[in-house]
């Protein structure tokens, strides 16, 4: 019940589909999705693989809950070990996908191997079976979507697939679904391009049940009776989305610019939630309206229109069209991070980077890096093709995405990711990441606790790992001062072991606005056997931390590398309430190691390893 | 008194709740595949329109039923299909003029919305009120008293 009990194994170099049943003993130890999935990788692979070879395997993996009435529990997600950063990876998805693949009676399916040329997984139900797809390779995400469809005259189908840029190796390439919902960050596309597989196609259609349905009905009513009274997923959400954010954080001084050169974004205004909404010279906003993704009663997606005469699109009616439109992590990247404020430069640089899957954090960090290195003269035109890769060009923002999305001209070389650019030109301390990975949204000057979040997320730079901004900024669910470093290496476990359980269970992550887990436990443990309190899923979320530290501490890494740019922890921020204050990671760190039960080098313990049964 | 299901695809998210009440009421399980409502989502335009039986007064299905297996719930004013009674033969399906008919191959019979007996599960679960169930004989009401509302507002707030 509620697992389907089920993993299909696909090995892509004998081109092979198998059935097994699902690890219930590990199911019980590591709950699903995020964590059960890692627990596989870490059995069956070499830490110390090439992210990019065969050895390394990929699992798109669903959550006890995918696939049921619980609000929002519709998530997939991608484990492996990331391109881009050579850490552990897992990137979390909405849309449709997770649920299909659930209701086609597959809690996982892991990639084996490489297929000898590009093909596609085609799953209805029990059947599953690899097809050639020379005729999607070198289409971008939404041709082949639609394609595949059209072939098996299925409207239907669900499928996941990489752009042109997983097939050219862009080190943060995405897999996408539905369109416009990504499992975005790591370079988890990057891993599927190596293997030759363009798409996962799936109908499933056996039905999802769970353990006691009577408790779950109820649970799952009182879950979502909570999130509609919650001032966040019940308005703030919905009406705005995570755009919701951008004002907010540009007030509080701790919105990263240009580069991380500032902390405050003077265009900000102009890519808000309230600018989507503004009625623009066609008299239409850019906004068109919320969108949920399965299951979830918050809906706050956005889907948008570039204006019909902006340069982009003017020539092109391919892309005057509606869809996924800026989210908040989005919208900075492309905006702030570059000192972009044109809102229809960036929904355009947005849709392309859904079509050709692009993680647009990453993306639009990096034109930040490749802009700061252009304006200090390390790169010039014979780099850049001739484009002028200056801070506040939308033309350069849009023409990189496109070079980017097909991995061609420069684009391809802002496809290293900032690390290795900025390495290949000699200003490796131009590069705002952390383990290889780009800062989101959020500068650690202004909000401290995210320094350490940054620092130790084991996926590199995230804000998905412990996102104490809720805390800090929102007082969610109790306000902390986010100038302050003292209780932070508390606040940031407690956030991680959370997250980590919750990203396990098929729910998204943002139902914790609103959910403690102890809203989410009678859920958890109406749909699932065995006994699943609160405690017992936060014990569970302490136990993938760890198993991920581990996954990088044998795969290389080392204290050393839970860090940050010494511009974050150098250069003061210039303005705003957080004016003149560094990072304080220094202070932090021990402290977090200890609540941890690490060593003083960043290992788990022996007795760490021993209390949570590793 | 007498209700219909109504949509508002104006409200309409795309969540699938709908699908997923419908398919657990009638079905057991959560299983969109099985549902008697479905939600399109029209990509390019942003839309997303939730659409299911209307429950036509002369019901074709129920008129080209040939072992009279489709029958009125006079109560709900629903078209009803027998499990007992139906052999599978998918004449209503084609008869039904939108659709709302369809064969379900794991059972041999067909589907559709039966307004839950008079207690729609979908209604009950959709998040954001684009399906309601209301008065058979005013389902305009809505859309009127908005009318209403606009009609010389300005005069009476001089007055």
């Amino acid at each position: 019940m509620a697992w389907a009990r089920n993993v299909l194994r696909v090995n892509l170099t004998e081109g092979t589909c198998k059935n097994e049943p699902l690890n219930m003993d590990w199911a019980q130890k590591y709950l699903g999705q995020r964590g059960l999935a890692t627990k596989y990788l870490v059995e069956e692979t070499d830490p110390k693989v090439d992210p990019l070879s065969p050895d390394n395997k990929m699992i798109m993996t669903t959550g006890p809950l995918t696939g049921t009435c619980a609000s929002t529990a519709g998530r997939y997600s991608v484990v492996t070990k990331g391109a881009l950063t050579g850490a552990i990876a897992c990137s979390n998805s909405g849309g449709f996908f997770g649920n299909e693949m659930k209701n086609a009676g597959y809690d996982m399916i892991i990639f084996e191997g490489r297929a000898p040329e590009p093909v596609y997984l085609l799953v209805e139900n029990e059947n599953a079976r690899l097809i050639d797809a020379s005729e999607y390779w070198g289409k971008s995400v939404w041709d082949t979507e639609e394609g595949i469809k059209a072939k098996h005259q299925d409207p239907l189908i669900r499928v996941a697939s990489i752009g042109v840029a997983g097939e050219k190796g862009v080190k943060f390439a995405c897999v996408v679904n539905d369109m416009h919902r990504a499992a975005g960050r790591s370079g988890v596309g990057t891993v599927m391009g190596s293997k030759n597989l363009k798409a996962v196609a799936i109908r499933g259609t056996l039905g999802v049940s769970v353990e006691d349905v009577g408790a779950f009905m109820q649970a799952t009513a009182d879950g979502k009776q909570t999130l509609a009274d919650n001032p966040v997923t019940g308005q703030g959400l919905p009406a705005f989305g995570t755009q919701v954010l951008m004002n907010v954080i540009n007030e509080v001084g701790a919105l990263p610019t240009r580069n991380h050169r500032d902390v405050q974004f003077d265009g900000a205004k102009n890519i808000s939630a309230e600018a989507m909404a503004e009625p623009r010279a066609d008299g239409k906003p850019n906004l068109v309206t919320n969108a949920a993704c399965f299951g979830c009663t918050i809906a706050c997606g956005r889907i948008s229109t570039v204006e019909r005469t902006h340069y982009t699109v003017a020539e092109r009616p391919q892309y005057q069209i509606a869809s996924g439109g800026l989210e908040y992590e989005a919208a900075w990247a492309l905006g702030a991070a570059t000192g972009v404020d044109d809102l229809d430069a960036l929904t355009f640089a947005n849709f392309i980077c859904n079509e050709q899957g692009i993680d647009p954090i990453s993306f639009g960090a990096t034109v930040g890096a490749a802009m700061e290195l252009y304006e200090e003269g390390a790169i010039g035109d014979e780099q850049t093709g001739g484009l002028e890769v200056r801070f506040g060009s939308a033309e350069a923002l849009t023409q990189l995405a496109e070079q980017c999305g097909q991995g061609e001209g420069f684009g391809a070389e802002v496809g290293l990711g900032s690390k290795l650019l900025c390495e290949k030109y000699g200003k490796p301390e131009l590069s705002m990441s952390v383990k290889g990975q780009e800062f989101p949204a959020y500068d650690s000057r202004g909000i401290q606790g995210m320094g350490l979040a940054y620092a130790t997320a084991n996926r590199g730079a995230c804000h998905l790992r412990a996102y104490t901004v809720s805390s800090e900024i929102l007082g969610v669910p109790e306000k902390t001062d986010p100038h302050v470093t003292e209780g932070k290496a508390g606040l940031v476990k407690a956030f991680q072991d959370a997250t980590s359980a919750v990203d396990s269970t098929g729910l998204c992550v943002f139902t914790t606005f609103a959910w403690s887990l102890d809203d989410i436990a009678p859920q958890v443990n109406a749909a699932c056997e065995g006994d699943w309190t609160a405690e017992r899923l936060l014990e569970v979320g302490e136990r993938i931390w760890n198993l991920e530290r581990q996954y990088n501490t044998a795969a290389g890494f080392t204290g050393k590398d839970d860090t940050l740019p010494a511009r974050l922890l150098k250069d003061a921020a210039k303005t705003g309430p957080a004016e003149g204050l560094t990072n304080g990671l220094d202070k932090m760190l021990p402290e977090y190691y200890e609540v941890r039960g690490w060593t003083a080098d960043g290992v788990p313990s022996n007795e760490t390893v021993e209390r949570l049964a590793l | 008194m007498q209700k219909s299901l109504h949509i508002d695809p104006d409200k309409c998210t795309g969540c699938l709740q709908c699908e997923l009440a419908c398919s657990h009421v009638n079905e057991g399980v959560f299983n969109p595949a099985k549902s008697r409502i479905k939600v399109f989502n029209f990509h390019d335009q942003g839309r997303m329109v939730p659409y299911t039986c209307t429950q036509c007064d002369e019901a074709w299905c129920m008129q080209a039923c040939p072992v009279d297996a489709i029958t009125l719930d006079a109560e709900t004013g629903a078209k009803v299909v027998s499990d007992a009674l139906c052999v599978g033969c998918k004449v209503c399906t084609i008869a039904c003029p939108f659709g709302t008919v369809n064969y379900n191959a794991s059972t041999g019979k067909v589907i559709k919305c039966d307004l839950c007996g008079g207690d729609p599960e979908c209604a009950k679960a959709c998040p954001t009120a684009a399906i309601t169930y209301v008065d058979a004989n005013w389902t305009g009401l809505d859309r009127m008293r908005q009318w209403a509302a606009k009609t010389d507002a300005g005069a009476q707030a001089e007055a």
